[in-house]
């Protein structure tokens, strides 16, 4: 009799947890846009993406089990007259026992296929089977700063913000490091998220397995601007990477026209003090290095899309684009902003 | 000792107005104060969550400042946890206590005003901060090097840091004074398997406050060295190392999680068997489940900290130790379940809101095991999934635990009963709203949306959940209106509760509502778990009556000595918020003057006739 309770009780919550799951899934999945950690785009994502399901599916059961049983008996032995006392139970061994048990036996084996997990994406392969190279690992510093990131490709000698290129299939080791408070380094769909913390170097690795863009955001509460403080990541064939390696290590072209006056303007104004562009003597380090900043197609945080209307802007007030940011009001003409945007959008 | 209690010098009293409220000694009179002030509080936290979930109901939404939205998330943080729910909870144990043990105040009465003091004070000097320049803005976690005096140059983090020293001191102070009390003081014949299981698990709580809180204490003291003379301890470059303020702030924090929910527990074991009309089930496991979360507790907090880069061991260390406190808790909800069952449920409330909280607490376990799951923790740390769990255990637990105990309690404390019809209401609308504005918080965080942003953009399929949060937040907000008139509408006209309006279990439904200063007007000897149940339940007379309870003061053969009241307390913790003030001014002057008053205050304490 009472197996017979204890097994339909199991049937009926496994038709509810195929119901909720369903629905769950629909739910994610109807978010199509979404940074979601369920929609992977790379081995480890999809590790934890797995893992995360299996998971829910555990707790599911748990929870329809342990709520249905307070349900039940709440509802069940609810009395709207005090008619009597009912039996003076105080406790039950092996009922003890078994409730001791049976969590301690659930939690074994999460404990057990998660470990599995984290074996799997701590430790960076050496090698990686499906890369057009093996031997060709990506290296990227990601480095944080109030309230945008940097990146800097060493062995390539490439120094970009705020968008990110990888290839797909190709092993990226990253390292994260922060110049100023803790941020945290995350993009969901590539996996999971590491600290930026001053005096650290952390490392975390991820092989992309979808071109595509993504969005990361920084994760840990770094001040004013924390929530404009987003990365973009364009994962794309190993032949497109090439092609914008070469674009990114070209020199800065002859400028001509509005632009070679805005060029002017930004290496005799106040520009030069926070802004790098390799081969002039623009070789500050404060702001993002703008050496080939047409080519991206944000920026501010990657919050903006870079426009020339949207540069515009950012250059008549920065403060009022994105307030509390360390870019200054610096009061330009309204004909020095247009020559910065031409010149600018002419840094390809 | 050869002086009798008439031999000594009495002690001055102030029974009227606000003198009495500001000298008072009184466990039942501090605990009021502590209840009634925590609860002001909860309104400022709640004003300031709704404030949160007006902003982040639409995208690009331009209602705050992101510098107000900083201030106010940060507030809301500190605030829920070190001036609404921390001390509410003290408050109740405050009063009801020593009515359980059947004692007739705390072991220390002037040190428990001088706790009240410290926690006043230290909230209402983070709050002076609004008008003074700018709140903390930080989080209520306060991570350096953001926290510093480089990137936090205002003073907001510094009254925060004094704020925090401030509260802290009060509840550690109140921490001793419990656990002596309830080792010293309990009633002849309960012996400690007899004490009720509130008392238990404020006694495990008061541990853990014990040796929790210097680490915040020691920590803070090293963040405001740094700010105000540049210690270097936090900063990278200058060979300090921002995780030191992570290690030692989770090594209190986590603690202060069970710090938060114990006390929750103890309620939740109080209301089921009365209104179970049955024991609890399974005594000795609640009671030792506690004390195992307590010790665990202390292992686990670097569970907070995944994704710093602990090495993989590390992890998965405190992975494992994290799903082993799932087990005592997990023990404690099918005992609460047995509880029920087979009992003749008298739905009422308090009832209702103990049910609720076991839902409620359920779910917020569920994603805390998967919290410790170390690969899921990488993504879905500081997401919304992290809202949405520390609101489900903390409001979906602790307050409606809070609710449970104030429905239960209420008639006690004021003699007269809060309507229940009103609190039907009251619960199954507040539980509607927390579920709505809650629950889309785990799909939120699986969606990828990090916490604490104050704008966000649209299209990342964020829009919707959140306008559905702000909606629930409005529910939520309807429901406490609903209480507040019930306080009201209760106070005034409410039905009168009498000794023992729930057919209680306990000591302190012994006693009139409200109990007399002195509480029992003879000590009562306890011989069961359930004194007081026993005695009207056994249906024989062969055991006297445990308490005597309708003799009065007047009639006792010997004198009840109480002590009387004291501005001391008032004025040390008065002279501390002063010094406070010097130190974060850098004015030394009122530092020292600070200081004088402090040593003046104990002087006179010390002097003073008990």
């Amino acid at each position: 009799m009472r197996r017979g309770n204890v097994l339909s009780l199991q049937m009926i919550s496994a038709r509810k947890i195929a119901w909720v799951l369903a629905l769950l899934s629909m739910t994610l999945a109807g978010c199509a846009g979404a940074p979601s950690p369920l929609a992977p785009v790379s081995s480890n994502a999809r590790l934890i993406s797995s893992l995360t399901w299996v998971v829910f599916g555990i707790a599911t059961i748990v929870f329809v089990v342990v709520e249905g049983m307070l349900i039940y008996s709440t509802i069940r032995f609810s009395r709207k007259t005090s008619d009597g006392l009912p039996k003076q139970v105080g406790g039950n061994t092996r009922l003890e026992i078994a409730w001791t048990l049976a969590p301690a036996i659930v939690l074994a084996v999460v404990f057990v296929i998660s470990m599995q997990t984290l074996r799997t994406i701590a430790f960076q392969p050496s090698t990686s089977p499906d890369a057009g190279d093996p031997s060709q690992a990506l290296h990227v510093r990601v480095i944080g700063h109030q309230w945008w990131w940097e990146l800097d490709y060493p062995d390539l000698h490439i120094v970009a913000a705020d968008e990110m290129h990888v290839p797909t299939g190709t092993v990226v080791n990253v390292d994260v490091e922060s110049v100023d408070v803790i941020h945290s380094y995350w993009v969901p769909q590539l996996g999971g998220k590491i600290d930026a913390i001053p005096g650290h170097v952390n490392r975390t690795w991820f092989q992309a397995t979808q071109a595509g863009t993504y969005y990361g955001q920084c994760a840990e509460f770094c001040g004013v601007e924390h929530a404009n403080m987003r990365l973009q990541v364009i994962v794309e064939t190993p032949e497109q990477f090439q092609t914008w390696v070469k674009g990114q290590q070209a020199a800065v072209p002859a400028m001509t026209g509005d632009a070679a006056t805005g060029e002017q303007v930004f290496l005799n104004g106040p520009c030069v003090g926070c802004h790098t562009i390799d081969g002039t003597k623009a070789q500050g380090k404060v702001g993002p290095n703008l050496t080939h900043f047409a080519s991206r197609s944000v920026f501010a945080g990657a919050v903006l899309d870079n426009t020339p209307q949207n540069v515009a802007q950012w250059l008549a007030d920065p403060q009022k684009v994105k307030p509390g940011n360390l870019m200054p009001n610096l009061h330009l003409p309204q004909n020095q902003i247009d020559e910065l945007v031409a010149f600018l959008e002419s840094l390809k | 000792m050869a002086t009798t209690a008439e031999t000594l010098p009495l002690p001055r009293r102030y029974d009227t107005g606000i003198l009495k409220w500001l000298t008072t000694v009184n466990h039942k009179n501090i605990g009021i104060l502590y209840i009634v002030t925590a609860s002001v509080f909860f309104l400022v936290g709640g004003i300031e969550a709704m404030l949160i979930r007006l902003q982040l109901g639409t995208p690009n939404n331009t209602l705050l400042s992101p510098e107000a939205y900083n201030q106010i998330f940060t507030m809301h943080g500190t605030t829920m946890i070190f001036l609404f729910a921390m001390p509410i909870l003290v408050g109740l144990g405050n009063y009801v206590v020593p009515l359980m043990i059947g004692a007739r105040d705390m072991a220390f009465p002037r040190l428990n005003a001088f706790s009240y003091w410290l926690f006043l004070w230290g909230g209402l000097l983070m709050y002076s901060s609004f008008l003074l320049g700018g709140a903390p803005d930080a989080g209520w976690f306060a991570y350096a090097p953001l926290t510093g005096a480089q990137f936090s140059p205002s003073h907001g983090m510094d009254f925060w840091a004094l704020g925090i020293i401030l509260t802290g001191l009060g509840s550690t102070v109140g921490a001793i004074n419990f656990i002596v009390t309830i080792l010293n003081m309990r009633a002849p014949g309960m012996t400690f398997f007899k004490m009720p299981l509130f008392v238990w698990q404020i006694l495990v709580t008061m541990f853990l406050i014990l040796f929790a809180f210097p680490s915040l204490t020691v920590d803070t003291i090293l963040l405001f060295l740094g700010r105000v003379f540049g210690a270097p301890f936090y900063v990278a470059s200058q060979g300090g190392d921002p995780l030191l303020w992570q290690h030692l702030f989770w090594f209190f924090g986590h603690p202060e999680v069970y710090i938060l929910i114990l006390p929750a527990f103890g309620i939740i074991s109080e209301v089921l068997p009365v209104f179970s009309r049955k024991p609890i089930f399974g005594y000795g496991a609640i009671a030792f489940s506690g004390i195992a979360i307590g010790f665990l507790g202390f292992t686990v907090w670097a569970h907070h900290m995944f994704a710093v880069g602990l090495n993989p061991i590390a992890d998965a260390v405190f992975s494992a130790d994290s799903m082993i406190i799932a087990v005592p808790t997990s023990i404690k909800i099918f005992n609460w379940i047995a509880t029920l069952w087979g009992g003749k449920l008298n739905v009422k409330a308090p009832l209702l809101f103990a049910v609720g909280f076991i839902a409620m607490f359920i779910i917020g376990g569920l994603s805390g095991v998967s919290l410790a799951v170390v690969p899921i923790d990488f993504q879905v740390e500081d997401t919304y999934y992290v809202v949405a769990h520390l609101h489900y255990v903390l409001f979906g637990g602790t307050v409606f635990a809070i609710f449970a105990g104030i429905y239960y309690w209420f008639p006690k404390i004021t003699g007269r009963l809060l309507s229940d019809k009103l609190g039907k209401w009251h619960f199954w609308i507040m539980f509607l709203g927390f579920n709505l504005t809650f629950f889309p918080m785990h799909i939120l965080g699986l969606l990828g949306m990090p916490r604490r942003i104050y704008t966000y953009p649209s299209g990342l399929g964020w829009d919707t959940w959140n306008l559905i949060e702000t909606v629930g937040a409005f529910i939520i907000t309807a429901s406490i209106l609903i209480f507040l008139w019930n306080l009201y509408v209760s106070l005034r006209s409410g039905e009168t509760a009498g000794n023992d309006p729930w057919d209680g279990q306990t000591l302190e439904w012994t006693t009139a509502s409200p109990p007399p200063e002195y509480n029992f007007a003879a000590i009562p000897t306890v011989s069961s778990r359930r004194p007081f149940w026993d005695q009207k339940h056994s249906g024989t007379s062969q055991e006297k009556p445990v308490v005597p309870n309708s003799v009065t003061r007047e009639e006792t053969d010997t004198a009840i000595y109480m002590p009387g009241g004291s501005f001391y307390p008032l004025i040390i913790a008065t002279g501390l918020l002063l010094a406070s003030f010097g130190l974060i001014y850098t004015l030394w002057l009122a530092v020292g003057l600070g200081v004088v008053v402090v040593f003046a205050g104990i002087a006179g304490w010390v002097r003073e006739p008990r």
